[in-house]
């Protein structure tokens, strides 16, 4: 049976689970893309123009425009050059990336060679995250099946191009999905952040250019070439072009990947996942994977899910983890989950982040069990603005902007919990049932 | 070079292996699956697995030292035969992941990161795994990734692994 993400779907169009081989992926006109180009010689800096023309944004979280990244690597170069893809799918909320690398491993491959091919690039990697090894085997096995089919290796379908690809496991650290982290991770050490500049592109893997992307945004190339980047562009809206695959968690009827023209209302991507479950209130959405700021519910339904729409808003689109809450959220109890999260994962490189992030999750934790006081939160307000702005690598911000927005969004339930000791909602939305039914939480 | 005593030589052919897939003068790189094969083998990773694995690739034993305290699914101490990892973070925790580390602390009768009595079982407390969509999720000794885990799914997994 087909999953259904959606009647937008491109990337994860046709895919019942089981149909993820080369010869699966022929029949879905997997490797026409890379075929025309090579049979046709289109030259790689028109290749690179079509990703320009497509107005394909990083899927990872940043939205920065592929063809643009694409262009910052020199060419021509004496020397290794290197192309990365960013598997490392960890941004809690997040589980797009997973369902291409076990369900259609053959779409990130072409589009990664067809990548290679437009920045001249040998060698690449794939940075599979540490939690999914079934996924990392059979992408390795996907690996096999196009090495013995001549689409990786040495003179790829008998032209002169070249480019092999690895995949990388990695082993439990959320700051890997950090460019630079990720690098530092390939070379075979800790996962810590470096100084930008220099730019990857100058100065990545191994000291050589290197070009990273998300495992998404590879997987839209194939089409981009095939079709056009017209084509593309025109499936979303303009600087916003394509699908996006969203991945809804929480409080939805149904969890899961969706994949839908960008631009497409909230309310409409809501309806594909059967709605907030137990059709109960939405009371907040956290659009972006969890370091994006929270939006009010009757916001969010006012919203369109591009980029730009929901900057406007003022959050994030990031990776497209939409994570929904309903009524009987206590947004305090969410607060403290995630600034425990940036806590844990914090790598300790930078002391806004390393101490900042320990304050942020002691603080809300302390309001959540009664112990708050009434300073304490432009305490956290406080303490946020420390840490934004003032580390080497983003999860700083990460940490910093959720609590931010749930303080400024809800002030009035972290309030609640400072006067009254107690949650103003109940058992916090833990509960698995579609009805509110109390449930007895584990005292800390 | 040492006589290694803990690394097996099926382990370092999975190393061997490993190590094609990165420039010859970056033997480094292979030190992250080096470790997750040498734990496979072994469990954990004392100090002289890990020496032994910064022999191999001829790195400083310090280097290797910091990778494995880096990485949170290293075991730097012994463990239950089965290490279960459950996912508690917030999109799982709204789809009953709390639920399900709480109904497994009581059945094995731990804490996080305590070992059950028979030595089985350790339960630890995973971060964002990637599956959200399947909460909830837990992990058996970082590789099998289980689903959907009702307390029903929970009572035979268990029962499996005994």
């Amino acid at each position: 049976m087909m999953i259904d993400y959606g009647p937008d779907a491109i990337i994860l169009k046709g895919l019942d689970g089981s149909n993820w081989r080369l010869k699966d992926y022929e029949t879905r006109a997997g490797y026409q893309a890379l075929k025309k180009i090579l049979k046709d010689g289109i030259k790689p800096e028109d290749v690179t123009a079509e990703v320009k023309k497509s107005g394909l944004r990083g899927r990872g979280g940043a939205g920065f425009p592929t063809g643009l990244k694409w262009s910052f690597m020199p060419r021509p170069f004496a020397g290794p050059k290197y192309l990365v893809c960013n598997s490392d799918e960890g941004e809690p909320g997040t589980f797009k990336d997973r369902d291409i690398l076990r369900y259609n491993p053959h779409i990130l491959i072409e589009g990664m060679i067809i990548a290679a091919y437009a920045m001249g690039t040998a060698v690449g990697y794939n940075y599979i995250h540490g939690e999914i090894w079934a996924e990392y085997e059979r992408f390795e096995e996907a690996l096999e099946e196009a090495r013995a089919a001549g689409y990786l290796g040495r003179n790829i379908l008998g032209s002169d191009f070249s480019f092999e690809l690895h995949s990388h496991h990695g082993f439990g650290a959320y700051i890997c999905g950090e460019e630079t982290a990720l690098l530092e991770s390939i070379e075979g050490k800790k996962g810590q952040p470096r100084y930008k500049p220099p730019f990857p592109a100058s100065f990545g893997l191994y000291g050589k250019p290197t070009t990273i992307n998300n495992t998404e945004t590879f997987a839209a190339v194939p089409y981009i070439l095939r079709e056009g980047g017209e084509a593309f562009l025109n499936l979303g809206k303009p600087n916003n072009g394509g699908t996006k695959i969203f991945s809804l968690a929480g409080h939805v009827t149904r969890p899961g990947n969706y994949e839908i023209n960008m631009g497409t209302p909230f309310a409409r991507l809501l309806e594909l996942a059967g709605g907030v479950r137990g059709g109960r209130k939405l009371k907040g959405v956290i659009p972006g994977g969890s370091s994006t700021p929270v939006i009010k519910g009757d916001l969010m339904m006012t919203l369109d899910m591009d980029y730009d729409s929901i900057a406007k808003a003022g959050s994030m689109l990031g990776s497209g983890a939409v994570m929904v809450m309903d009524d009987t959220t206590c947004m305090v109890k969410a607060a403290e989950r995630l600034a425990y999260f940036y806590f844990e994962e914090s790598c300790g490189q930078c002391t806004p982040c390393r101490e900042g992030t320990g304050w942020l999750y002691r603080i809300v934790h302390r309001i959540e069990h009664g112990l708050g006081r009434t300073e304490d939160l432009d305490l956290l307000l406080n303490l946020a603005d420390q840490i934004q702005g003032r580390t080497i690598c983003a999860l700083g911000d990460a940490a910093a902007m959720p609590v931010r927005a749930f303080v400024k969004n809800y002030r009035e339930e972290f309030e609640f919990h400072v006067a009254h000791k107690r949650c103003m909602v109940g058992p916090g939305g833990y509960s698995t049932s579609p009805v509110n039914e109390p449930l007895a939480m584990a005292a800390e | 070079m040492s006589t290694s005593a803990l690394l097996s030589d099926a382990a370092k052919r999975k190393i061997d292996r490993e190590l094609t897939k990165y420039p010859a003068d970056q033997k480094q790189s292979a030190v992250m699956s080096a470790l997750a094969i040498a734990q496979d083998e072994h469990g954990w990773l004392p100090n002289e697995l890990q020496d032994e694995v910064a022999n191999y690739l001829g790195m400083p034993s310090i280097a290797v030292y910091e990778v494995a305290t880096f990485y949170n699914m290293y075991n730097l101490k012994p463990m239950g035969r089965h290490k279960i990892s459950v996912c508690t973070n917030l999109p799982c925790a709204f789809s009953g992941g709390v639920d399900a580390a709480e109904y497994l602390k009581s059945k094995l009768g731990v804490d996080w990161k305590e070992l059950t009595a028979d030595g089985k079982f350790t339960l630890v407390e995973g971060e964002c795994m990637g599956a959200c969509g399947d909460a909830p999720v837990l992990l058996v000794n970082n590789k099998r990734m289980c689903s959907f885990m009702s307390p029903e799914k929970l009572d035979k997994l268990i029962e499996e692994l005994k």
